[in-house]
């Protein structure tokens, strides 16, 4: 049953994670969303001192919001004080990270994360902080709970807004010219893309977030050129890295992030291997036509 | 208080160690990283630092050792190997280069972690003290490794010495580089040797995760201050030494404090220290320069409104402020404002209530109005402006032109008399 | 030359890319129904000038009216085909799904769209002669192609102005003469079309109406009005040196290309 519940919740954060990233990478953001997945730490840090807990609706998002400033800060450097765009993007995240891990040791006592929790997660721990009602009735580990109503509100938000997504990510400049607001688009994807990186962070990691964000979906690009059906192998792939890390974690006695990570990293080199093959054969052919 | 000189004092040999091994280390990665600034390159150094945990554990996985120059050779090999994965699935799939640079690293990464907690609860006899690449190890830095990472630094600082001149055209243009017929591709992997080399040891500060930091804000920091490479590079190098200071300072007053991380912080408040008040570059001096903008605007402007009033009334000399407002709507701090900056120049004199210009104020508005008035002439006659459409523009160029531009405008102009609505051109006494 | 309800019109626009001058007070009306090219050499601010007027840039002074009206107003009788390069042709996308975009709007986003959504994109992609692709990967069309799928787009809107950058480059001579022969039947249909482009051998020949371009406007009006030597001269015959030492100065200077308070004021002034 265990296994069952970290693996669920593995799915769960696996899916949101990778349903977002897909359009993360096609936004050309994925080292945006890397410094998100770091310097939420500092606002989870605070949100941690101030409720006490880390399950907090309200402070979840309070610490989400750290990752929406991230992006901001961001783009000021790069504007404002005139720093290239990878070097702003390099400064804020270590900075922010920085500060988590200050404060981490500022309040060792108060805070209930460690500094390898913050670079892998603690996902195996995810079957003993249960939800008990008053009643006494158990209904299944926290963590569970959560990642899964956000993997269901990210799945209904794509869904919802997917045309809109679709037009703002391929071609923003049409879009706005059709009167739609790329930069609300932005911030709705942005705060989105906080607020899974901060549910997450505490199963997997800061960086392990990263993998699941890129990995899959680049995983997928390579295999089709239809969204839709991106999407639909993220997800059919979220649910291989999940099963194929515990296993592999039990297997070597090692981190579940780790793990995850990892097999997400056989699964793209067998796509690359796909795609390869492919693209040689395409040449190939037009090779042989060439001549007619 | 006694806690600093007591540091500065390096009685402690293991501070010496400890304080020598961060400056050393923050300055040689702050040197090496300007050129992967310069390059913009600077997330892919992120990469390469993520990537080499696999290459430590295995090392560490084969031969059961911390020797340092083991656990380096591991760490350069996987690091090149990221450093290549990247460059090749940017070129060779439709991946863009951020995705590769960030698939790379967390891949890496996870399977470095994988292999990390394997080893510990396996239990493998002395593993403690692989974790610490994760954040840094700077407080448990040993006289054997601080020798072992002088070595490598002393290789990267004479090799930027050696290539200086070759790095710097990479760096700035690379096609020109090319095309002169320096070996580029032997060049590439010279840099990028010394730029992995560099996060090897970095990695022992700082930790893997914040790495970037360590390569790119005191490149950042240094910018702002300069357009040549050499002081760029010293200042970085400074900043990244100075960090490195500060940081097993604070860690050494606090010692539950993480240097790693407090040698970040001071990295970055460096870096936003020079981008906002750097002079020239830094933001502060920008709003500076706007605002003396706005006050030579509105200053010219009253003057230029002085000169009008003349111009309609020869026999007068002196005008009176509502004279003045009547002429054009200054608001009530904008005439104060313009009005002190031209009577501390000596370009307004007092009479009574009113005010005239003064002889050195009389040619300086007429300079003024006079531009106003061979920008139309240039805007009429050279792009073709509607007479209608022109004065919006000459009310603002009038100020911008310099000596230099206006002399090129009557050459082109042909020092003309009047302007297209037929009034004269002032032009200077003699 | 006033012209009754121009399709276009360009009042005063002065703009700037990275704080540099890039367009001086351009000031044209354009009619409707014409087929227009807006002609001039490399960097003259063809490009600029059409984002200004699509509202994806700020302009620094001057405003844009599209039938008497702000874009906002007439946005669904406006359509607009960016270049080619813009956009990324990798993306996940089929050509039906980039020409049905042509039918989204801001109030229908959320919802499906329509059978008759679905019959005008169609209807569209055939008028380009590209039906026969239209479950096709973007990525795995040639150049003309991908620039006849932006056109189909930009059909699917239904639109009275199409303005459009740079539609003919890298483009086979086949496929520039379908297109062209497309562009003539919407003008026979009342439909303004203006078009940016960078070969002045073709312009004469394509265009009803030219708008000369460099930096500043040179000429705006019939073909045989603006393609005289004269004008082609001062248009391509390079810089004017002033011009650009300005511009390097008030990047520089980080000066503001108009009064920040002028606007208020207007109308008081004599130089």
């Amino acid at each position: 049953m265990d296994a069952f519940y970290i693996i669920l919740t593995a799915f769960f954060i696996a899916l949101s994670c990778g349903t977002l990233g897909t359009f993360l990478i096609l936004r050309k953001m994925a080292m945006v969303g890397d410094a998100i997945s770091h310097s939420v730490l500092p606002g989870i840090v605070i949100a941690f001192l101030i409720s006490g807990s880390r399950n907090n609706i309200p402070m979840l998002i309070g610490a989400a919001a750290v990752g929406v400033i991230t992006t901001v800060l961001i783009e000021l450097l790069h504007k404002k004080a005139r720093l290239q765009e990878d070097a702003s993007i390099g400064v804020t995240f270590t900075w922010l990270f920085a500060i988590g891990v200050i404060l981490i040791s500022a309040f060792t006592g108060q805070v209930d994360l460690d500094q390898e929790c913050v670079l892998y997660g603690e996902i195996a721990y995810v079957p003993l902080d249960l939800i008990v009602t008053d009643t006494g009735t158990i209904l299944g580990p926290r963590p569970l709970w959560i990642s899964g109503i956000m993997a269901l509100i990210v799945l209904l938000v794509t869904r919802i807004g997917y045309k809109g997504f679709f037009i703002t990510t391929f071609n923003p400049d049409y879009a706005k010219a059709l009167g739609i607001s790329t930069l609300i688009w932005h911030f709705v994807f942005m705060s989105l893309v906080s607020l899974t990186t901060v549910i997450s962070f505490e199963s997997v990691g800061a960086i392990l977030v990263v993998a699941l964000l890129i990995a899959p979906p680049a995983t997928a690009y390579l295999l089709t050129g239809r969204l839709r059906r991106m999407l639909l192998y993220t997800a059919i792939i979220s649910l291989l890295v999940s099963i194929g890390g515990y296993a592999l974690a039990s297997w070597l006695n090692g981190s579940i992030a780790g793990a995850m990570a990892t097999v997400a990293g056989i699964l793209f080199a067998g796509a690359y291997a796909v795609y390869k093959t492919k693209a040689n054969r395409r040449t190939k052919v037009s090779f042989q036509k060439l001549p007619s | 208080m006694d806690k600093l000189l007591e540091f500065l004092s390096f009685q402690d040999p293991n501070v010496r160690t400890v304080t020598f091994g961060t400056i050393f280390l923050g300055m040689s990665a702050s040197t090496v990283g300007t050129f992967a600034f310069l390059r913009k390159r600077s997330l892919v150094g992120d990469a390469v630092a993520h990537s080499i945990l696999p290459g430590i554990a295995i090392a560490f996985m084969l031969f059961h050792t911390k020797n340092p120059f083991v656990l380096m050779g591991g760490a350069l090999l996987s690091g090149w190997l990221a450093m290549l994965l990247i460059e090749h699935l940017s070129k060779a799939t439709k991946l863009k280069p951020d995705t590769a640079i960030g698939l790379v690293l967390s891949v890496f990464f996870g399977i470095g972690i994988l292999l990390l907690t394997s080893i510990q609860h396996s239990g493998a006899g002395n593993q403690a003290g692989l974790d610490q690449f994760l954040f840094g190890k700077a407080a448990s830095m040993t006289r054997n490794d601080l020798i072992a990472y002088g070595i490598v630094a002393l290789i990267l600082l004479i090799t930027v010495i050696l290539f200086f001149k070759e790095f710097k055209l990479l760096s700035f243009n690379p096609d020109f580089a090319e095309a002169s017929g320096l070996p580029v591709k032997r060049l590439q992997f010279i840099l990028s040797t010394i730029t992995v080399l560099a996060i090897a040891i970095g990695i022992q500060s700082v930790g893997v995760v914040l790495m970037a930091a360590l390569l790119i804000t005191p490149a950042a920091t240094a910018r702002p201050w300069t357009e040549r490479l050499v002081v760029m590079m010293v200042l970085a190098g400074i900043a990244g030494g100075l960090s490195g200071l500060v940081g097993s300072y604070i860690s050494f007053a606090a010692p539950n404090m993480p240097t790693g991380p407090w040698i970040v912080m001071c990295l970055s408040f460096l870096a936003l220290f020079s981008l906002f008040l750097a002079p020239r570059r830094g933001v502060l001096a920008r709003i500076r320069q706007q605002r003396q903008n706005r006050r030579k605007i509105l200053s010219e402007n009253l003057l230029k409104s002085f000169y009008h009033l003349r111009e309609h009334n020869p026999e007068t000399l002196a005008f009176s402020r509502g004279e003045i407002l009547e002429k054009r709507a200054f608001s009530e701090v904008e005439y104060k404002t313009a009005l002190r900056h031209l009577r501390r120049h000596f370009y307004l004199i007092p009479e009574g209530s009113n005010w005239r210009l003064s002889e050195k104020g009389y040619e300086e508005a007429k300079r003024v109005v006079r531009l106003h008035r061979l920008w139309e002439m240039y805007l009429t006659e050279r792009m073709r402006l509607k007479a209608d459409h022109i004065h919006p523009n000459a009310e603002t160029m009038e100020h911008i032109i310099t000596p230099e531009i206006e002399e090129q405008l009557l050459r082109e102009l042909g020092y003309p008399e009047t302007d297209p609505h037929q009034s004269p051109i002032p032009y200077p006494k003699h | 030359m006033e012209i009754n309800t121009p399709a276009l019109e360009v009042h005063n626009l002065t703009a700037s890319y990275n704080r540099k001058p890039v367009l001086w007070d351009i000031d044209f009306q354009l009619p409707q129904g014409q087929l227009i090219g807006i002609v001039g050499p490399n960097g003259s601010g063809k490009t600029t000038l059409l984002k200004n007027i699509m509202g994806l840039m700020e302009p620094d002074s001057g405003y844009v009216n599209m039938f008497g009206q702000k874009l906002d107003d007439v946005r669904e009788r406006v359509s607009y085909v960016p270049q080619r390069e813009s956009v990324d042709w990798d993306f996940p996308a089929s050509v039906l799904e980039v020409v049905q975009m042509g039918r989204y709007r801001k109030n229908n986003l959320f919802k499906r769209l329509t059978a008759r959504d679905h019959e005008i994109a169609t209807q569209s992609l055939e008028k380009v002669n590209m039906l026969e692709y239209a479950r096709r990967q973007i990525s795995q069309l040639s150049g003309g192609q991908q620039q006849r799928v932006f056109i189909a787009r930009s059909l699917a809107q239904q639109a009275d102005l199409y303005l459009m950058d740079e539609p003919f480059v890298g483009v086979d001579a086949a496929t520039e003469e379908s297109i062209l022969k497309l562009l003539t039947e919407m003008r026979q249909e009342g439909k303004t079309v203006i078009i940016v482009h960078h070969d002045l051998q073709t312009a004469y020949e394509y265009f009803d109406w030219i708008v000369l371009l460099n930096t500043r406007l040179v000429a705006a009006g019939p073909k045989d009005d603006v393609f005289t030597s004269n004008l082609l001269q001062e248009a391509y015959g390079g810089r004017l040196t002033v011009l650009s030492r300005i511009g390097d100065l008030i990047a520089k200077k980080d000066f503001p290309l108009r009064e920040s308070d002028f606007k208020e004021k207007e109308g008081q002034g004599d130089g």
